[in-house]
């Protein structure tokens, strides 16, 4: 149906989720998300093909993944988060400092009203 | 919800347990954060990306919801009582346990919902709203304006047609059933559910035509 595809070599990711029409399925937003995003840093020249190839494949076959394959995408951030991280674009606190912000934002934000990580009443 | 000892508009009790980010959601925001800031990536070229996924993202569990309306009575009217009950008996359950009610389209009336800011919106029922749909002014626009909204949105409605506006709520969302498209009494619940898009199901279009299947 939809004809205006991301012609991303990132859609051949080891294990990706597919459609029967090819197209990567998302079971949540954030994961659409996170394919995007690493489709933008791959387009940019941030990572080459086989550095994410690498990173997501260290994640996907480490022990303890769920067997339905659930966590795939979770699998996907961490990839990414450690690329980023060894890439020295930002460091591991803090990536977990922000993630805490946005969490903390999330909860202090009222219904009807956007997300923002400036409702984070820590700051 | 146990906090809400009274009856109340909505508007001026706790307002704890509106937002919640998992914690991948909340991982993700903060990876797009520093990547912003870094200028690495854009916001927007994210959402063109994402949108151009739009229709893969969750299971627009709400379309099966719709097709089963149109053909059991029965469902329907549980539908039009209990929403939340009717999608429950499907399996299917939202992940914040969403309180849903079904507002249904007739000759006369149609129905927009509006309010997709927050993490409220019931996604796993609807599908991902449109990028245009989260934007503050669309909001506004909505409430003061549908009609005009609608037209914009390519679906113009007679001026005999009442438009009544839902916003929902921190404890209630909405799902839109559209009128069963003309020609489709020999059609299935499945290839009816293909008719109902996430437009139909928020109110900004209507249930496909047959035809436009083909």
């Amino acid at each position: 149906m939809n004809t205006c595809k991301v012609a991303s070599p990132l859609v051949a990711s080891a294990e990706l989720p597919k459609s029967p029409e090819g197209d990567p399925v998302f079971a949540e937003p954030w994961q659409a998300s996170a394919f995007a995003m690493t489709v933008r840093l791959h387009e940019k020249g941030v990572f080459s093909w086989p550095e994410w190839a690498e990173a997501l494949s260290a994640e996907l076959y480490k022990p303890g993944r769920k067997a339905d394959a659930s966590d795939y995408f979770d699998c996907w951030v961490a990839a990414l988060s450690r690329l980023v991280t060894e890439l020295s674009i930002v460091s591991g606190g803090e990536l977990e400092h922000l993630t805490e912000r946005w969490q903390r934002a999330a909860e202090a934000t009222p219904h009807g009203h956007p997300i923002l990580i400036e409702n984070d009443p820590l700051r | 919800m146990s906090k809400h000892h009274h009856g109340h508009d909505h508007h001026d009790h706790d307002h704890h347990h509106d937002n919640h980010f998992t914690d991948m959601e909340a991982r993700v925001k903060a990876l797009e954060t520093v990547l912003t800031e870094k200028g690495l990536i854009d916001p927007a070229a994210i959402d063109a990306i994402v949108e151009t996924y739009e229709t893969k993202i969750g299971p627009r569990n709400g379309a099966r919801v719709v097709a089963k309306a149109w053909v059991d009575p029965e469902f329907a009217d549980l539908l039009k009582r209990d929403a939340t009950a009717a999608i429950a008996s499907l399996g299917y359950t939202g992940r914040q346990g969403e309180h849903m009610r079904a507002v249904f389209n007739t000759a006369d009336t149609h129905n927009l919902v509006v309010c997709t800011l927050c993490s409220c919106y019931p996604w796993s029922v609807l599908g991902l709203p449109p990028v245009w749909y989260k934007a503050p002014p669309y909001r506004s626009r909505a409430v003061i304006d549908p009609r005009g909204v609608l037209a914009e949105f390519g679906l113009t409605l007679s001026d005999e047609t009442r438009i009544r506006v839902w916003d929902s709520t921190a404890e209630l969302r909405y799902l839109v059933v559209p009128e069963r498209p003309a020609g489709t009494d020999g059609l299935g619940e499945e290839q009816l559910a293909d008719l109902v898009t996430r437009d139909a199901m928020i109110g900004t279009g209507l249930a496909l035509s047959v035809e436009a299947l083909r």
